[in-house]
């Protein structure tokens, strides 16, 4: 079920009057609603997770329900609805120092770099908004495009702290994109293919005779090249161990310490999104996408797309348990794990699959 | 349905580049720059060089006008004027734009322009692979070492003052 498909559903229904561009259009937008729900839904769940699971991890109890009525519901799921409203009733603060057309702008282009890499991704066997090529690249590429909006937020907030939070941030993405990217290849390598289905779909069968077949347990090396971009990953969403843009200690809130109300629903969105993305990336790359754990059992089209979310939701889980166990890392320090420890192993690992496949196969 | 795609694209490159040009901060010149470059990914992806126009995205948006971007934050200072450009010496740039143009103009019109088939390609990414690694891999090579020779260049400047 791709774009092009609903495309050509639109054209044979009832809506046929609206011709080829007509239904282009009402394909576009229905798909883009679909992926903004998903986006909004996940960062409205993962947000009370978040809650609950930091609140358990610090023996606390976390948002919880006031008794009957509307106050946050019963064990607090509806706290973040609550603050989801709140944060639209807000007043919007625009400084008055602040460069209004970029500020205004920044938000919506972070929100954009990460909310188009939802297009390219394999949802299940048939479902993908776009089935492309060079999937995997573009989601690669189109995420650079959050950090302009990135830069442009604490730039044009006309503030140091934001400044400094937007610089060490762009930094930290930069330097942190190569490892990930590296140890992508490798993957890339063994399947030949950017294609996000072709990838995949290389992952099918039982390896070891009990395991199913995907990356991380196909070679040592691919296992290791899973735990580099894994912790590439959480560095790029810029979320703690690796949260030093935003480290409230030091620089408030770093680049979004001049926003309020949906300007700043509109960050958070984006960081979501984004934790999605990467974490989508993991499991399509080394967990099999929307493969089955047990073989042929319980796969299909429709299980795809539960084992597809399942490991995704998974994988958030892991980021979150990251996020309250270890503390932030310093500037330096950050540096040294990206450029004297993630880059030679994955140079080192690109070099082993290329070894391993060599003798292998 | 492509020519309403082929103009809509043309044009958002195009007026993003005019802006480029006639802003007066440097700022916007370079956050127009940035839709420009994206309307030029998009021609790319438009004549189904989906792999050329990721490459776009990447190295364009994601590299060049980043540090275009950081360049401006840096020597910007915060409490300072707004740095902005203006043209300098116009006749002598319009003389060169006036003879490129030309050239432009001629090249299109003299070259036999080759044709592809009119249906998606199903690979696109394998010929590219095999073109840089079989057949232009002197080339190829001789470019990382440029490259690289930047790169310790570039090193060996920032460290000087050290």
């Amino acid at each position: 079920m791709t774009i092009s498909w609903l495309i050509d559903w639109v054209n044979n229904s009832w809506l046929g009057f609206l011709g080829v561009p007509g239904a282009f259009i009402l394909a576009i937008i229905v798909s883009g609603l679909a992926i903004f729900g998903l986006v909004a839904v996940h960062a409205i769940v993962a947000v009370y997770v978040e809650r609950k699971v930091s609140a358990f991890m610090q023996d606390r109890i976390g948002p919880m329900g006031q008794g009957p009525g509307l106050h946050a519901g019963k064990w607090g799921v509806l706290q973040t609805v609550a603050d989801a409203l709140k944060l639209l009733v807000k007043e919007d603060i625009i400084p008055a120092a602040a460069d209004r057309k970029l500020f205004i702008m920044a938000p919506f282009i972070l929100f954009l770099g990460a909310f188009i890499g939802f297009i390219a991704l394999p949802f299940s066997e048939t479902l993908s908004l776009a089935n492309f090529n060079v999937g995997l690249f573009y989601i690669l590429a189109v995420s650079s495009f959050g950090i302009v909006g990135l830069i442009l937020a604490g730039w044009a907030s006309n503030n140091k702290w934001s400044l400094y939070g937007a610089m060490r941030s762009a930094a930290q993405i930069i330097s942190y994109e190569i490892p990930a990217a590296i140890s992508l290849i490798a993957v890339v390598m063994l399947v030949g293919s950017l294609n996000m289905q072709d990838i995949t779909r290389a992952q099918t069968g039982i390896v070891l005779g009990f395991l199913p077949n995907w990356f991380i347990f196909q070679n040592p090396f691919t296992f290791l090249a899973f735990f580099i971009y894994f912790i590439a990953g959480v560095a790029e969403t810029n979320r703690t161990p690796f949260d030093i843009p935003e480290a409230e200690s030091e620089l408030v809130a770093g680049f979004h310490t001049e926003y309020s109300g949906m300007r700043w629903a509109f960050f958070f969105l984006s960081e979501y999104a984004n934790m999605f993305i990467v974490c989508a990336i993991a499991t399509v790359v080394f967990l099999g996408g929307w493969q089955s754990p047990f073989g042929e059992f319980l796969a299909g089209p429709y299980w795809g797309l539960l084992w597809f979310m399942g490991k995704i939701i998974f994988l958030v889980l892991v980021m979150m348990w990251f996020r309250w166990t270890f503390p932030r890392l310093r500037v330096d320090q950050l540096m040294s794990v990206s450029w004297k420890f993630l880059l030679p192993i994955s140079f080192f690992n690109l070099f082993g699959v290329g070894i391993w496949e060599l003798l292998s196969g | 349905m492509a020519e309403i795609t082929f103009w809509l694209l043309a044009l958002f490159t195009i007026a993003s580049a005019v802006i480029v040009v006639t802003s007066r901060q440097l700022i916007y010149s370079a956050v127009a720059l940035l839709f420009s470059f994206i309307g030029v990914a998009g021609l790319y992806i438009y004549l189904w060089a989906d792999f050329i126009g990721v490459v776009q995205i990447m190295i364009y948006i994601g590299g060049i006008t980043i540090l275009i971007l950081f360049g401006i934050m840096l020597t910007n200072k915060i409490t300072s004027v707004r740095i902005s450009h203006t043209s300098v010496q116009r006749r002598i740039a319009a003389g060169g734009l006036t003879v490129l143009l030309g050239l432009l103009i001629t090249m299109i019109i003299k070259t036999p322009w080759y044709l592809v088939a009119a249906s998606e390609p199903t690979q696109t990414v394998e010929s590219i692979g095999k073109m840089l690694l079989i057949d232009y891999l002197l080339p190829f090579e001789v470019v990382s070492i440029l490259l690289l020779g930047a790169l310790i260049g570039a090193a060996t400047l920032a460290r000087r003052g050290r």
